[in-house]
């Protein structure tokens, strides 16, 4: 099934990626080498995919992370650093992938020293020591340093925004996120290999808890967004997108990621 | 007693120039704008009197025109004069009442300008970061800051951990139009509704 899954994905990513596109105008080439534009491939279907989904995080996602955010400050921030330093890991394949072995050296810097020092990630006694959390990595992001373009936007039911490099991205983070293959690997689950605290199980309460505490993280974010927006659908479409072309160009400054030439032509005095 | 007068009067009309002038440096120029807001925003006032300040604030430092051009995108070029006009007066009303409404979550932000970026005679991004509270992570804050007339800069832009609120409000802005034929009054529509809910 994982093979099968693989076949698919590298099929579509060469198809992403091929240069040969029939049809493709000058203009539209230098609009795609922006890197942050997607088209709608189902916009009616993706709409209702987000109506799904926002009703869902009204009615269980919103107030878990409330809950969650309920808890001593102390006790989220450990939980936050703990799912962090795991991520870390995916983090660290894709920074190898990407090229980037500074960023690989800092990055497994961090997790030797944040998961002994720091009690299984608990603490970030790294970032004391110089080693600054640069960000997260994952295979979307890897492809897109590739070159691969972003292809079409939809909205998938509880995942929520995303385009088709992404969701290829999702498939290859279970291959190289060492958590996943620990967790769902017959061997170490058998005992033959470790112990049974290596379950499936373990992997998604992993992901659950990140998802949380992100969650819990951008309430009034998201709140604020939600009243003010005249399109909300449109709104997390333009924030998914440019915030994925940042991540892809491992850009800190804004200024590297947005174009000055949209405000070129507008003098107002 | 004539010049007591003239003196009084020189000293109001100095007094008021003074409260309504910001500084031509884009960085302190930001600065001053947060300290006047964050003042709004401490003190114990009603959401009302906190947004007809805090819009007052705007107008003197926003370029809501631009940026009203700018989230129309190729829409500008496309309206009638008068469309163009009304769109204006609309945007103005829906940019005040978003951008109050935005900031009036904030009960007492702490930002700090940590530095300046000039990318053009035109342009400076100011880089600031509103910092960490128990609930919420830090957050960097860019301030793109249209400086074509050095003596009166205004803001443009908002860059919120790389992600442009002018942008954003334009792809809205152009998705709104796009899923009703292109017609240009189900935006100004829209905004209506925005501005009277």
């Amino acid at each position: 099934m994982i093979k099968k899954l693989i076949y698919i994905s590298l099929f579509t990513l060469f198809l992403q990626t091929s240069p040969v596109v029939a049809g493709t105008t000058g203009s539209e080439k230098l609009k795609a080498s922006s890197g942050d534009t997607a088209k709608e491939c189902f916009e009616g279907v993706s709409r209702a995919m987000f109506k799904l989904n926002n009703g869902l995080d009204k009615a269980i996602f919103k107030p878990i992370a409330k809950g969650y955010r309920a808890l001593p400050s102390p006790i989220r921030k450990g939980t936050s650093n703990v799912v962090d330093n795991l991520r870390s890991l995916l983090t660290l394949s894709n920074n190898i992938l990407q090229g980037d072995f500074g960023g690989a050296g800092n990055t497994a810097a961090r997790f030797g020293i944040n998961t002994t020092a720091g009690i299984l990630g608990i603490f970030d006694p790294a970032k004391k020591l110089g080693f600054e959390d640069r960000g997260k990595e994952d295979f979307g992001q890897t492809l897109g340093v590739w070159g691969a373009e972003s292809g079409c936007y939809f909205v998938l039911p509880v995942l929520g925004p995303t385009t088709t490099r992404d969701v290829i991205g999702l498939v290859g983070n279970t291959v190289l996120d060492p958590v996943y293959q620990i967790t769902h690997n017959t061997e170490i689950r058998n005992n033959i290999v470790g112990n049974g605290n290596y379950s499936e199980h373990n992997y998604y309460y992993y992901r659950s808890t990140g998802a949380v505490d992100f969650r819990a993280k951008n309430i009034e974010s998201w709140d604020s967004l939600e009243e003010n927006s005249i399109d909300l659908y449109a709104s997390l479409k333009s924030l998914y997108l440019q915030n994925r072309n940042q991540k892809i160009n491992n850009s800190s400054s804004s200024t590297e990621t947005q174009n000055d030439d949209d405000w070129e032509e507008i003098d107002t005095n | 007693m004539k010049k007591k007068i003239f003196i009084s009067i020189f000293f109001v009309i100095a007094l008021i120039n003074k409260s309504y002038s910001y500084s031509t440096d884009p960085k302190q120029f930001i600065s001053e704008i947060v300290n006047e807001a964050k003042k709004i925003l401490v003190e114990t006032n009603t959401k009302e009197f906190k947004s007809k300040k805090l819009s007052e604030i705007a107008l003197k430092t926003v370029d809501i025109k631009g940026v009203g051009y700018y989230s129309l995108g190729k829409y500008r070029k496309e309206i009638t004069e008068e469309q163009l006009k009304e769109y204006l007066s609309l945007f103005e009303k829906y940019f005040l009442k978003s951008f109050t409404s935005r900031l009036s979550d904030y009960s007492d932000p702490k930002i700090e300008v940590l530095s300046v970026e000039v990318l053009n005679p035109k342009y400076t991004v100011v880089k600031s970061v509103l910092l960490a509270t128990d609930k919420k992570p830090e957050v960097k804050i860019d301030w793109r800051v249209y400086t074509k007339d050095p003596n009166n800069p205004l803001i443009r832009d908002l860059i919120i951990e790389g992600l442009s609120l002018a942008r954003t409000q334009k792809e809205e802005f152009t998705s709104v139009i796009e899923s009703n034929n292109n017609d240009i009054n189900s935006l100004f529509k829209t905004l209506k509704e925005f501005i009277a809910k």
